[in-house]
């Protein structure tokens, strides 16, 4: 027997195989559906197209890398910047980063008024929040179609006011795509605005009154600079699915206006173009991975909230 | 005190807020209130009908992608609230020891990736496993949304264990209670609120589910959320926002018990 066998020992690494073998049913799971495959999937973005969709098996080519932001001549085989993709990875970035500052726009009144409610209405207000985020996001775009379509109550009010004397096309445009996310990710805005702005001590807001500050200026020296880590968290939040949206833009959109996600899903239907599919939905991880790496790395060094 | 200096106030901020909550629940009700419209159109209204409903009810292949919806959703937050479960309990309320940030960043994994991205890489594997294996059935749609469910399955029931005082458990061994009496009669028990809201939480996730499904999913294994979104491409009758509704009051019911079971202190 071996010093390293004393009973301690054989407790301790008793416990350690348990807590693997207690968390490897999920860890096997999200392993075999949804990590593997990234994996399988970037050796496909190496790899020739297939004639029929899919890849020719080990047949190296980083076409699909190349084809994501250029594209060859079929005559001359000069080099060309692909614009369609171009236009689109554009697109995806613009629509993205205004649904991000117009849910700002609208979710920071929102969380700072539900925070400023006596404390049991709070919870009402940030139920009827919260009922929307769960609801099926689906239903939620087929119900903004519904309103912005040409005969629907925008188009209406509009004409029955005079306002204009006939209806706007906003549906299939980039318009309808911005309404949509905006409506789609407002919740994911306000709740944790709302989280950070619950525990604002507004005894700091009157002090600053106290100290002859207006109320733009108690709004700028005071409360952004301390609820700014449930702006970021906010940003963060709405920025991610709204890169990487597809449901929106495909029913709002109307096939024309594109995003990634409807690049990358054309690639793998009617492209046929699966090494070229799998390196867009690569660049659109990379992407993320960068918003996220910048939001961890600015919530640890303002020592923010914590985030389990 | 009506006339004094209010701090917990901004100008407008009220009236953007009203706004807020109006523009969230217009769409929504304008949704609901076409369901009952008699004509056929989700523009003019022709009176109040439940015909919509009454057809819808009997579309067999509404029937049949409803069915399908929660028999994947039941399997799927079945599994991933067990596994979610086990996994809880083997990274809570021990410290950290090596290995633990590796599985929290596993475990939550499916929440980082675009769901486009999951959705174009399972259909790359799967597609290849349909050919290799010729099985075609739910097996894929059931794996693929137990790997989403499992970090919506994990978070509820790992901040329930870790609200939960260990002493309970040091004196069951104390008493001479095995370790599986011990989780069995003090430690299930009290997880189980936790437990409960994962499940909920897991099933309305896969319930709602659009774009891995509709990548993964072989020939005729439409749910509802796909078939809507098939029929969203045609002439949109409010047959559409009949199932909307109904689908609608089944997801905030679910969101409403969520509530209830998860707000039940120990």
């Amino acid at each position: 027997m071996s010093a390293s066998d004393t009973p301690a020992r054989i407790a301790q690494r008793q416990k350690t195989r348990n807590r693997w073998l207690l968390s490897s049913p999920a860890l096997l799971i999200v392993f075999v559906a949804a990590i593997g495959p990234l994996f399988v999937m970037l050796a496909y973005s190496f790899m020739a197209k297939g004639d029929y969709g899919g890849v020719k098996p080990w047949e190296f080519s980083t076409d699909g890398w190349f084809g994501v932001f250029f594209s060859r001549d079929i005559f001359d085989d000069t080099l060309t910047i692909a614009d369609a993709n171009v236009t689109i990875f554009l697109r995806s970035l613009r629509l993205s980063l205004l649904t991000t500052l117009i849910t700002l726009a609208i979710g920071f009144p929102t969380a700072f008024f539900i925070a400023t409610r006596p404390a049991r209405m709070r919870d009402v207000w940030v139920f009827l929040i919260t009922i929307p985020f769960w609801t099926n996001i689906l239903i939620r775009t087929f119900a903004m179609q519904e309103v912005i379509r040409n005969e629907g109550i925008i188009n209406t009010v509009l004409v029955a006011t005079g306002i204009t004397s006939e209806p706007v096309q906003i549906l299939y445009t980039d318009w309808a795509i911005l309404f949509g996310m905006t409506y789609v990710y407002l919740p994911l805005m306000v709740l944790p605005l709302y989280a950070s702005m619950e525990k604002l001590d507004f005894r700091l807001v009157e002090a600053g009154y106290d100290l002859y500050a207006n109320r733009i200026q108690v709004l700028r020296r005071i409360i952004i600079p301390i609820v700014k880590p449930g702006m970021i968290a906010g940003s963060i939040l709405v920025f991610i699915p709204s890169l990487g949206a597809y449901v929106t833009p495909r029913v709002l959109g109307g096939g024309k206006n594109m995003m990634l996600g409807n690049l990358i899903e054309l690639q793998f239907g009617a492209g046929r173009n699966w090494p070229l599919g799998a390196a867009i939905s690569i660049t659109l991880m990379v992407l993320v991975m960068v918003a996220l790496l910048v939001y961890v790395r600015y919530a640890g060094r303002s020592g923010g909230q914590h985030h389990g | 005190m009506a006339r004094s200096f209010d701090v917990k106030t901004q100008p407008g901020f009220a009236l953007i807020a009203a706004f807020c909550f109006a523009a969230l629940y217009l769409p929504i009700a304008v949704l609901v209130i076409y369901a009952f419209n008699a004509g056929e159109s989700i523009a003019v209204w022709e009176g109040f009908s439940l015909r919509w409903f009454v057809t819808a009810m009997s579309n067999t292949a509404v029937q049949e992608a409803a069915l399908r919806s929660v028999v994947i959703a039941v399997f799927a937050a079945s599994i991933a609230t067990v596994a979610a479960t086990m996994a809880a309990l083997a990274t809570t309320r021990q410290g950290t020891y090596p290995g633990l940030s590796f599985k929290y960043a596993v475990l939550n994994q499916p929440l980082m990736i675009p769901e486009i991205v999951t959705a174009v890489a399972l259909l790359i594997v799967f597609s290849r496993i349909k050919v290799w294996t010729g099985y075609t059935g739910l097996g894929y749609l059931i794996a693929a949304h137990t790997a989403f469910c499992i970090p919506f399955a994990y978070l509820p029931i790992r901040a329930r264990l870790e609200s939960m005082d260990s002493a309970l458990e040091a004196a069951a061994a104390d008493l001479y209670a095995s370790p599986w009496q011990a989780f069995r009669r003090i430690t299930l028990p009290l997880l189980k609120p936790g437990i409960m809201a994962g499940f909920m939480l897991a099933f309305v996730i896969s319930l709602d589910d659009v774009v891995i499904t509709e990548f993964v999913k072989s020939g005729g294994q439409e749910t509802l959320p796909t078939y809507m979104l098939g029929q969203l491409r045609r002439v949109v009758t409010p047959e559409i926002n009949a199932i909307a509704t109904v689908f609608l009051a089944f997801s905030v019911l679910i969101v409403i018990m969520f509530f209830f079971v998860n707000r039940r202190k120990a």
